[in-house]
């Protein structure tokens, strides 16, 4: 969907949250996306995560890289800080963000191509320094603004709208993620809102890192017959894991379930993930198990969503630091400069 | 163990010669060469080591010369060394080949070198410093590790060094430590001793109590830029290995470990991370500078080269980082642990597109220190990346330099930073609106104001109001303001120093950095030669006006450099319009560092003054 102009009136009966902010409160400008792209179902999907969790939109950083995913942070959250910096490079510059202020939400968005292609050592390093922030890749395949061409998470043996067909192994981004330590890791589809808006909202939540595969089909290049990343193909081929209700601290939980159907996790901050189990032997606290069911469902041909893994007790690089309370940017010249004093006992050991 | 010296007198100075250390990499020299040097200058005399080593761990040959003179002199002096401690059998050949005629080698006798192997012009003295330790030692480790004392001890014996000023330097070294003080301090009158009970005085190089040291402090410029880092209020900093620059992320951290540490929790008023290639530190020190807080990289020329594309990123986008370079020989790999200044014209010019940025050149460790802590202010004044450009000549060797000193009264000057109150009161805000004219626009911290403040930094084309743009008008509008502000920071990097001759002259020499002082002597050399310089270091990259009127001022001017392509001439032609006719380059580029003698060497050349043959370095 492309957003329409939006007026700056709006209806008087639109619902507000917690902090007194409709829905458009955390919209952007309008896309310049092609209809009918998945990124902009992400975006809309990112807005009403932010909505319903009552977050100040000032309080999000939103990151990215190069690409048409990267270009979506322009718009959603419109009263946000945002940066759309170097190809590949989102990670790096979301690490050294959230290295500043502690305080703020990070929101990462990239794409296949900027995570996977181009800035793959980089979203390696993100994952296992465990930045506090939530990472998605809007995945598509496939290369948008230059027109059609592979990314590397191009299936073998995908079809281009060309007609070529990709002779190169898939890089499987949740896998890396799991195997490099990440504490949280889905994956989701741009077509299943139900699915994915509280995925983000866990995302959200969680202290530590947080990794979202989200399949997004480009309706220009890759929507085709032959294509892996179609929206006909992932509906086709989606093999839904679990469906996630969040729940936050001061909630009661009222949620109806089948006895060993249901898993309530626990997240620092106090937020419970209510997770209707899809495959009741599935345990999402297990790494390892985690990996090697991604392996056998995808050599089956399916494409496993879902919250895959989460760590209800993470620990973020802050901690692996052992940074101040105070964010780093808010220090002051009395903490940070040591002065003439301490100068003149340095100068004093170097004769 | 004596050779008789043919031809020549031996040579016979005081507190004026150079000492050269032949080592073996990872033998454990390091901390005994740096003992000799520190016990000169505990006798009051200006010494300037030197660590001369390849791109390697262990076993390739390493030297560690040390300059002495009380005159003052630190730049190289060019030529080869008066004494030769030969200890690397490897190198032995060109060793003895490089001495000064009617110089001395010192080397371990246990087992004698034939004659053949020796020069006539040349003075011998042998002491058997491993048949000394074996016997005394049975650990090989220790073996090794006395050996190096006990040559210290025979060298002090030789070169009337007061041993009180030795054992005192062990003494600080092993504070509290007593066996490894009484163990040093026996290993050094072993080879004190020895030498008085089987040598004469073979040696005529002698040093004597002086007072020109003063109170300077000995530190290298990495560690003087690190410390700088930490007083300029920088609490992220990211950075990837690389020689000769990592000891500057190093010095930061150990330096943050002393002071920056808060006392009641534990915690840490920093971040340091050590990114997994240039490009994500320059990524990180961005992404933190960009939400606030002062943030730095530390690399070389390679690092320089990955970093290009986040370079123009935040000149474009505008956004603080500070970047120290150690420069190294290049291009490519090149001489990975020799000295160069060759990234001039690469930082200044940095990334693709239309670029200027903005350097700063320290001559040694007071300015490494200074302009390290003004880095942070200039680049939150300007909003934009500064690049403090030192070399490994003053970065990895330890240098005598003014103590530091600080003002309490200086704060962190944030630059223009728009807060939420000012938004509350509805000062209007547009990130890139050039409100006060001197190209430099306000920028908000990411989380200041609920509804106000917030815009979109990327790193294509914009209008004012921070919204994308295409628009013909809109991005030659920015690029203009940009190029107003770099004008505007020519005011700000610190002004180039002229220093007159003593009469008027037509001709002035340019330098910057680590030619400094090897400039200074050089320029003494010339005088004697009754040539007459004025000189003008440079500091900072833009131009002040000071520079181009020296220009003016001369007919020839000699722009001295240690790279081949004459990089800051080119800048000098580029940015000033100067006729290149004008500018004479001077160009050392073998990856040892710049000398006196070269200088004026060349120099003398250029205006064909005769130079009289090399008396200079000529026995008494």
């Amino acid at each position: 969907m492309t957003f329409i102009p939006k007026p700056k009136l709006h209806h008087p009966d639109l619902q507000k949250n917690a902090l007194g902010y409709t829905r458009r409160d955390y919209e952007g400008p309008v896309s310049t996306l092609c209809a009918g792209c998945g990124h902009d179902s992400i975006s809309a999907a990112i807005v009403k995560a932010c909505f319903e969790l009552d977050i100040e939109p000032h309080r999000v950083a939103k990151m990215s890289g190069i690409g048409c995913s990267s270009k979506t942070p322009t718009y959603f959250l419109g009263a946000s800080h945002g940066f759309n910096s170097v190809h590949g490079r989102m990670p790096s510059v979301a690490t050294g963000a959230n290295l500043a202020n502690k305080d703020l939400i990070y929101l990462g968005v990239s794409g296949d191509g900027d995570s996977a292609s181009i800035g793959l050592g980089q979203f390696a390093h993100a994952m296992r320094r465990g930045v506090n922030m939530v990472y998605i890749v809007e995945n598509n395949g496939v290369y948008g603004l230059t027109k059609g061409q592979f990314s590397a998470t191009s299936d073998k043996g995908a079809k281009s709208k060309r007609g070529v067909i990709n002779s190169d192994e898939a890089i499987d981004l949740v896998g890396l993620a799991l195997q490099l330590g990440a504490t949280f890791v889905a994956r989701s589809f741009s077509g299943d809102k139900a699915q994915l808006v509280p995925l983000i909202e866990a995302a959200l939540q969680h202290k530590g890192i947080a990794f979202i595969d989200c399949i997004s089909p480009c309706v220009a290049f890759n929507n085709h017959e032959g294509s892996t990343k179609s929206f006909d193909y992932v509906r086709e081929h989606n093999e839904a894991l679990n469906s996630l209700d969040v729940i936050s601290g001061r909630d009661e939980i009222t949620v109806d379930y089948e006895p060993g159907t249901m898993e309530m996790v626990t997240q620092h901050d106090g937020s419970v993930l209510a997770l209707r189990k899809l495959h009741t032997s599935y345990d999402v606290n297990d790494r390892v198990a985690a990996l090697s069911y991604m392996q056998e469902r995808a050599a089956a041909g399916e494409i496993v969503t879902g919250l895959l893994y989460v760590d209800p007790n993470p620990r973020d690089l802050h901690a692996h630091m052992d940074t101040v309370e105070t964010p780093l940017n808010a220090l002051g010249d009395d903490v940070l400069v040591p002065g003439a004093r301490a100068l003149e006992r340095i100068n004093a050991g170097l004769r | 163990m004596l050779q008789q010296v043919d031809r020549l007198e031996a040579l016979q100075r005081v507190n004026d010669f150079v000492v050269k250390f032949a080592n073996v990499n990872g033998s454990g020299s390091a901390s005994a060469n740096a003992l000799f040097a520190k016990s000169v200058l505990r006798m009051g005399v200006t010494a300037t080591p030197r660590n001369i080593f390849p791109s390697n761990i262990q076993g390739l040959p390493t030297w560690y010369e040390v300059r002495i003179s009380e005159a003052g002199y630190m730049g190289a002096r060019g030529g080869g060394p008066d004494l030769m401690v030969a200890m690397n059998p490897q190198t032995w050949d060109g060793d003895v080949a490089s001495i000064e005629p009617g110089g001395y080698l010192f080397y371990d006798n246990t087992k004698p070198m034939p004659e053949s192997k020796f020069r006539r012009d040349i003075v011998v003295v042998g002491v058997p410093l491993t048949r000394m330790t074996n016997e005394a030692y049975s650990n090989p480790r220790e073996r090794q590790l006395f050996k190096n004392i006990v040559g210290l001890g025979a060298l002090s014996a030789l070169l009337d060094i007061d041993p009180a000023v030795i054992e005192q330097l062990l003494a600080e070294q092993f504070k509290n430590r007593e066996k490894l003080i009484t163990a040093n301090v026996r290993a050094l009158h072993m080879g004190r001793d020895w030498v008085k009970a089987n040598l004469g005085d073979p040696v005529g190089l002698k040093l004597r109590k002086a007072d020109s040291v003063g109170d300077r402090i000995l530190i290298d410029g990495n560690a003087a830029a690190a410390l700088g880092a930490v007083y300029g209020g920088a609490t992220v900093c990211a950075w990837y290995p690389i020689t000769p620059s990592s000891s500057v992320a190093e010095a930061f951290t150990s330096y943050c470990a002393r002071m920056r540490v808060d006392k009641a929790t534990g915690k840490k008023n920093y971040a340091i991370v050590q990114a997994e290639d240039e490009l994500a530190s320059i990524g990180m020190v961005i992404g933190a500078a960009w939400n606030g807080a002062r943030s730095f990289t530390a690399t070389s020329g390679p690092g320089i080269s990955l970093m290009q594309e986040f370079i123009g990123l935040a000149y474009f986008a505008e956004i603080p980082a500070v970047i120290m370079d150690v420069q190294r020989s290049g291009p490519s790999t090149g001489m990975p642990t020799r000295t160069q200044q060759t990234d001039i014209t690469a930082c200044a010019y940095a990334s693709h597109g239309d670029t200027k940025h903005v350097l700063l050149i320290p001559e040694d460790g007071f300015e490494c220190f200074e302009f390290g802590a003004l880095a942070f202010d200039l680049a939150d004044r300007l909003q934009t990346p500064i690049f403090v450009m030192l070399d490994l000549e003053i970065g990895m060797n330890d240098r005598l330099t003014k103590p530091f000193v600080w003002d309490d009264s200086r704060k962190m000057d944030r630059g223009k930073v728009m807060t939420a109150e000012e938004l509350q009161a509805g000062k209007k805000f547009g990130r890139y609106l050039d409100v006060d004219n001197d190209g430099i626009t306000y920028r908000t911290y990411p989380g200041t104001h609920p509804t106000k403040g917030a815009f979109f930094t990327r790193g294509t084309s914009k209008d004012s109001m921070a919204r994308y743009s295409e628009e013909g008008h809109d991005y030659h509008e920015n690029m203009e303001r940009l190029l107003k502000k770099h004008n505007t920071a020519r005011s700000m990097v610190p002004a180039a120093i002229e220093r007159k001759a003593k009469q008027p002259t037509r001709y002035g020499a340019i330098y910057y950095g680590s030619t400094s002082p090897a400039m200074t002597e050089a320029d003494e050399q010339l005088n004697a030669l009754g040539v007459s310089l004025d000189l003008l270091r440079v500091r900072g990259f833009p131009f002040g006006d000071e520079v181009a009127a020296f220009i003016e001022a001369h007919d020839k001017v000699f722009v001295i450099e240690q790279n081949r392509d004459g990089q800051m001439r080119s800048l000098l032609i580029n940015e000033l319009e100067i006729n290149p006719k004008q500018l004479v380059k001077i160009l050392h580029y073998d990856g040892t560092p710049i000398n006196a003698r070269f200088i004026s060497g060349a120099i003398a050349q250029a205006l064909q003054i005769a130079q009289p043959a090399k008396v200079t370095e000529v026995v008494s």
